[in-house]
């Protein structure tokens, strides 16, 4: 439909913008459309940007682990694991604790350096292959899961089942005669340090890369 | 442009304009007439603001090809298990409470105290597993009777996102009951998330609302449960059902087209 103002801009005609002023490139039939798309876009930004980071922010958010007493130095031999129970997280009762297993390093069995932070040894109960609670059976000297068979033997190294890496371990320091907990790790295979991952993600090879460590639980 | 004779749909006698009757030109006249006819004005009411009558006969006078079966009615039956579903998780949240240290004591009080409490709670928590297996049902049709095909495609997307996301309310839903079961399913199965590639690590603690199983991880799956994805089934359910009224249904795959005698004869005479 020929529009009833003339077309002056060549530039405006080659571009099919009928009626439009000379040497005008944007309409401002254009000019209102896009004018509103993008108050749109910036309205609905404005609510759905803050309640996206609102969920994704703990993702982010650095988790901290205190240091917690489990028991004194003479509570722990180097030949059998006692079980202890930490808080793993506050506030929400039995279910934010966690079953700890602890020993004294034992130099004819660890092969790990010693340092300040493993003088005792504390391993996490959760089962590598999926997050099973774990349990210590001291005539086997294995850790069994009871969800798909995992078991592990006395380093905590995995001896059968699923599970794809060696049990995390915890550090450890004394303060006086005072056995204290601290924040968890992870280990390949040769008992390296990782920061912690979840279970089901293995540190040998390229699982480092697969499985990066997330900012809540880094350690520094 | 010739003008197309749209063939009217098949209405039952009773819905079809009448002829007015003698003498009853002005409508109804006593109250005792006003009165029988109350519900039919108050029908027409509505229709003259809205038309809606029209969409009523559009998406439930259709024509169904020869054959149709019981078979065709599973996807109906997915979508009343889904609001049985709604109904009851509607009731129960009015006496559960997100919250880890009280949700095992609130969902014991809906078994134990509640009037009807454990029905309610029983329909949902079986109902789940009745809309799981309808779903599938209803989508081994589709597949076997292969009703996905051209132009139903995008209809068999959307019906496996629907799946996605009945198997989404399955897993938050399973936390709910806060008992060792439900709690021990969870973690494994934020952790069988985390076993994915790269975005994994971020994903189960995304699920989790941080690094371990924490104070806000009940709400999260809560929320997830009875607001994020129900709200998405709603909507995608309706668009299903639109395109299923658009495009009609698929006659069984058994049903063969009937040629006339006539085509037939010629067919073979050349």
């Amino acid at each position: 439909m020929a529009d009833r103002r003339e077309t002056k801009s060549s530039y405006t005609a080659d571009r099919g913008m009928p009626g439009a002023f000379e040497g005008e490139t944007v309409t401002r039939r254009r000019f209102m459309t896009s004018t509103a798309h993008v108050a749109g876009g910036v309205a609905a930004a404005a609510f759905l940007l803050p309640a996206l980071g609102f969920a994704i922010g703990p993702v982010f958010e650095h988790f901290h682990q205190p240091w917690q007493v489990v028991g004194d130095v003479g509570d722990f031999g180097p030949d059998t694991y006692v079980p202890r129970t930490i808080n793993l997280v506050e506030g929400i009762g039995d279910s934010g604790k966690s079953t700890v297993y602890v020993r004294k390093y034992n130099p004819s069995v660890d092969t790990v350096k010693r340092d300040q932070y493993n003088n005792y040894i504390a391993i996490s109960t959760s089962c590598m292959h999926l997050g099973c609670p774990v349990h210590y059976v001291n005539a086997a000297q294995r850790f069994i899961c009871p969800c798909h068979g995992g078991v592990y033997d006395f380093l905590g190294k995995v001896q059968g089942g699923p599970p794809v890496r060696p049990l995390d371990r915890f550090y450890t320091r004394v303060v006086g005669t005072k056995v204290l907990i601290g924040a968890r790790y992870s280990v390949n295979s040769e008992l390296k340090r990782y920061s912690p991952r979840d279970p089901g993600e293995p540190l040998d090879g390229i699982g480092p890369i697969l499985y990066p460590s997330t900012p809540d639980l880094r350690l520094h | 442009m010739p003008k197309i004779k749209v063939p009217a749909p098949p209405v039952p006698d009773q819905l079809k304009p009448q002829p007015k009757r003698p003498g009853k030109e002005y409508g109804p006249q006593t109250p005792v007439e006003q009165g029988a006819e109350a519900g039919a004005s108050a029908v027409n009411w509505i229709d003259e603001r809205t038309s809606l009558s029209g969409a009523a006969r559009w998406m439930m006078f259709r024509k169904v090809p020869k054959g149709t079966n019981w078979f065709y009615t599973l996807g109906s039956a997915t979508m009343f298990a889904f609001l049985s579903q709604a109904v009851t998780g509607v009731f129960l949240a009015m006496y559960y409470t997100p919250s880890p240290t009280q949700a095992y004591d609130s969902v014991r009080h809906i078994n134990n105290d509640v009037f009807l409490g454990e029905f309610v709670h029983g329909m949902h928590k079986w109902g789940s597993s009745v809309m799981v297996v309808l779903i599938f049902l209803h989508m081994g049709r589709t597949f076997f009777f292969g009703a996905y095909k051209y132009p139903r495609e995008l209809n068999w997307v959307i019906g496996v996102v629907l799946l996605i996301l009945t198997m989404t309310m399955a897993f938050t839903g399973y936390l709910l009951p806060f008992d060792q079961r439900s709690y021990w399913a969870s973690i494994v199965g934020v952790n069988i998330n985390g076993t994915g590639p790269i975005i994994g690590p971020y994903l189960s603690d995304f699920l989790r609302g941080g690094p371990y199983f924490g104070a806000t991880t009940l709400s999260r799956f809560y929320a997830i449960h009875m607001l994020l994805v129900p709200g998405a089934i709603a909507a995608l359910m309706g668009f299903h059902l639109y395109l299923v009224a658009r495009l009609g249904t698929t006659a069984p795959p058994w049903m063969k087209p009937k040629t006339a005698e006539a085509l037939r004869e010629e067919t073979v005479s050349t």
